[in-house]
């Protein structure tokens, strides 16, 4: 099977799922076998669902809906955040 | 009855301080603090008038959910026309002063006229005087504050006050309340400032207790608090991470005005994060943030209060700067940091510390900066004519700029007319990137499409607070929608305007609508003013408040012309990330909008649109 490499991203306390290192830059590179989803990513990880709210993939809006069929791309960057707001 | 009755008229012209009843008949139409006051000021106010001159008023206005148990029932706001803009100006402010100007038995206060020499405003519960404030001109809001508590020997006297931003006509000026909380946009600090006003200092003690139904009120209050509590935002997410915590996501969204909106995403984006601010220095092995903070009543506490690193070159040796303060948000980082290049952490802290201490708009002011670095990028301004080197990203210029900003010295001057001024006066007017002169917030219009409608029509110049469809187009709230598409975005902006303008009158914050809609705060209402206050009265009281700002906009001057964007974000294409090669389509989505609203051609509301909404 072929691999790709992405760019996983976890924000806010989504970052305490990641290595130590890859807490510096909130970014850890992946090498995820070609078809890996979002949602085995965030399997992978043990992210809680509910955390899981905004999910990006090169910073496209990913609906909860398309997470599971979602394929990963090679070069792609996953970006995920728990709900949180500004202003 | 949520509303104390009662407004005080302060004519500075005579010293003198009035007592008038508060007209309740306005008050079933505009419930409170901007829509009520704003309806004041216009029924008293020429639309033309210089924002400068003694003919121009300004009112500080409470809201009837002000000082009330209601979660974050803190809010005030002041009305003026704006300096910065000469449009209606309308800032909100939290902190304690709203709340302790409630508990002394006031609804707002009306200041008309000029003061022939400086004087602050000296309330205790129904004692209202002008006192000499000889001794506080030149002194900053910090300074200020301790010199009004001494004197009065009450520690919990509340006090809103300008700095020397404010005395020396920067155009931005803030009035800043409880040390680092701001009316911060559009000049109403300036307006304050022309009036010879140095601060109010306010004492109250009879509490808010008089409620149409109190037992409804409380059971209310209680069951919309769950709501916040329960929710994920802003029961976690914003007393976790502040506002700051959007930097990265509209940084990966391609939507972070970067060096004047020359770019869209910072590479520096994650530095001046919230993610940034939680990490140990290696310097001094302690956090940027020391905890988070609350307003009056608030449940949500997003407030950041931070410290600075002590070894840091703008602060080394000004330890008057190195205890706990207010900051960093979202905005203030953005504006301070990314607008111009700026990765530096620490500088953002001191310019956002010099903005709180002498009282004037980071979002203006780091706006302002962007625009200069730019101007000298391109070499019209010089080193000779700045006083230093000033390419984007140099955080020394940004540290002494603000500094300069703040005393009125050297080109801190010209910083101080704002964006636009100084494009205009340099021959660059389009390199001001803003709304009717002011300077846009933290969200690219190419990259979050709705934004650009928000900011062309806001009533008082750019800004991100009258329409926030962020909450939707990014964050999913209530419903998730496209940012990168027009389509819609007529009805969307349309509905958070109107909405926004019932939580501004009520008294509340504006970050409930997180958790909260119309039918949230309606019950507290219902329960706490006299009347029937419906969904629908609400939600037509919305918009009445709305054409109500319009209307007094298009009588001083503004035509749908003014409802525009900078040439470069509707010409020059996004250069990365998901919005690429986008520019703004305001021009399609701005007669939707006027159609949506009921307006002409022209952004004039139509008379059987008047008619409907009782104006």
């Amino acid at each position: 099977m072929t691999a790709v490499q992405v760019t996983l991203k976890l924000f806010a306390t989504l970052q305490d799922y990641l290595p130590l290192e890859a807490k510096k830059t909130n970014a850890l590179a992946l090498e995820l076998e070609a078809g890996t989803t979002v949602q085995q990513v965030i399997e992978r990880f043990g992210l809680p669902q509910k955390l899981c709210h905004l999910v990006l993939i090169d910073g496209a809006f990913i609906p909860p809906a398309a997470r599971a069929t979602r394929a990963l791309q090679a070069g792609e960057t996953l970006a995920i955040w728990p709900p949180i707001a500004g202003g | 009855m949520a509303w104390t009755r009662k407004i005080l008229r302060v004519d500075l012209n005579n010293g003198t301080c009035k007592s008038e009843p508060l007209n309740m008949e306005w008050a079933q139409q505009y419930l409170g603090q901007r829509g009520l006051a704003t309806k004041y000021f216009i029924s008293e106010v020429d639309p033309k008038v210089d924002p400068l001159s003694p003919d121009n008023k300004l009112i500080m206005t409470t809201g009837p959910l002000t000082g009330t148990p209601a979660s974050t029932g803190g809010r005030y706001s002041v009305i003026t026309k704006g300096a910065l803009t000469g449009a209606i100006a309308c800032s909100n402010s939290g902190g304690y002063f709203g709340a302790e100007l409630k508990f002394a038995g006031w609804d707002m206060i009306i200041f008309e006229g000029k003061s022939a020499k400086p004087v602050y405003l000296a309330i205790e519960n129904d004692k209202a005087e002008l006192k000499d404030a000889a001794h506080l001109w030149g002194k900053t809001v910090w300074q200020t504050e301790e010199i009004i508590k001494k004197s009065h020997q009450d520690p919990q006297t509340r006090v809103c006050s300008i700095g020397r931003a404010g005395e020396n006509g920067v155009m931005y000026a803030c009035i800043v309340n409880d040390l680092h909380r701001a009316a911060g946009r559009s000049g109403v600090g300036t307006v304050m400032g022309s009036k010879n006003l140095k601060a109010v200092a306010v004492r109250g003690t009879q509490g808010v207790s008089i409620m149409k139904d109190a037992k409804a009120f409380m059971s209310a209050a209680t069951a919309a608090k769950k709501v916040l509590a329960e929710n994920a935002v802003t029961g976690q997410g914003l007393p976790t991470y502040g506002t700051q915590v959007l930097m990265n996501v509209i940084n990966e969204m391609g939507a972070l005005p970067t060096r004047n909106h020359r770019d869209s995403q910072f590479e520096d984006a994650r530095k001046i994060s919230a993610e940034a601010m939680i990490e140990k220095r290696p310097s001094d092995g302690k956090s940027h943030l020391v905890t988070n903070a609350a307003c009056f009543g608030c449940t949500i506490a997003c407030g950041r209060i931070s410290r600075i690193d002590e070894t840091h070159f703008s602060v080394v040796n000004k330890p008057e700067y190195w205890g706990a303060s207010g900051g960093l948000e979202y905005e203030a980082a953005w504006a301070l940091g990314a607008a111009n290049g700026v990765g530096d952490l620490e500088a953002l802290q001191y310019a956002n510390l010099i903005c709180n201490e002498d009282g004037f708009d980071p979002i203006s002011f780091g706006a302002t900066v962007g625009a200069a670095m730019e101007l000298y990028e391109l070499g019209i301004l010089t080193e000779k004519i700045i006083g230093m080197e000033a390419p984007f990203g140099s955080a020394k210029a940004l540290c002494d700029l603000a500094q300069m900003t703040a005393r009125g010295e050297g080109f801190g001057k010209e910083l101080g007319l704002g964006s636009a001024r100084l494009c205009e006066k340099y021959g660059k007017p389009e390199l001001s990137m803003g709304v009717k002169k002011q300077e846009f917030p933290a969200y690219d219009s190419r990259g979050i499409q709705g934004m650009g409608l928000a900011y062309a029509t806001s009533n008082r110049g750019a800004c991100h607070l009258r329409g926030y469809t962020v909450a939707s187009e990014v964050l999913g709230i209530p419903v998730k929608t496209d940012p990168l598409v027009t389509e819609g975005k007529a009805d969307l902006v349309k509905a958070f305007q109107d909405a926004t303008a019932v939580f501004d009158s009520a008294g509340v914050c504006i970050f409930t609508t997180f958790a909260w809609t119309l039918a949230d705060l309606q019950p507290q209402l219902a329960a706490a003013c006299e009347g029937d206050w419906t969904m629908e009265k609400l939600a037509a009281m919305g918009e009445r408040i709305w054409n109500m700002e319009r209307q007094f906009n298009n009588a001083a001057g503004f035509t749908a012309k003014d409802d525009d964007l900078p040439p470069r974000l509707k010409t020059e294409p996004v250069k990365t990330g998901p919005a690429k090669g986008l520019v703004s389509g305001i021009d399609k989505m701005l007669p939707e909008y006027y159609q949506a609203r009921g307006w002409d051609a022209n952004g004039v509301p139509s008379k059987e649109t008047l008619k409907r909404l009782g104006l």
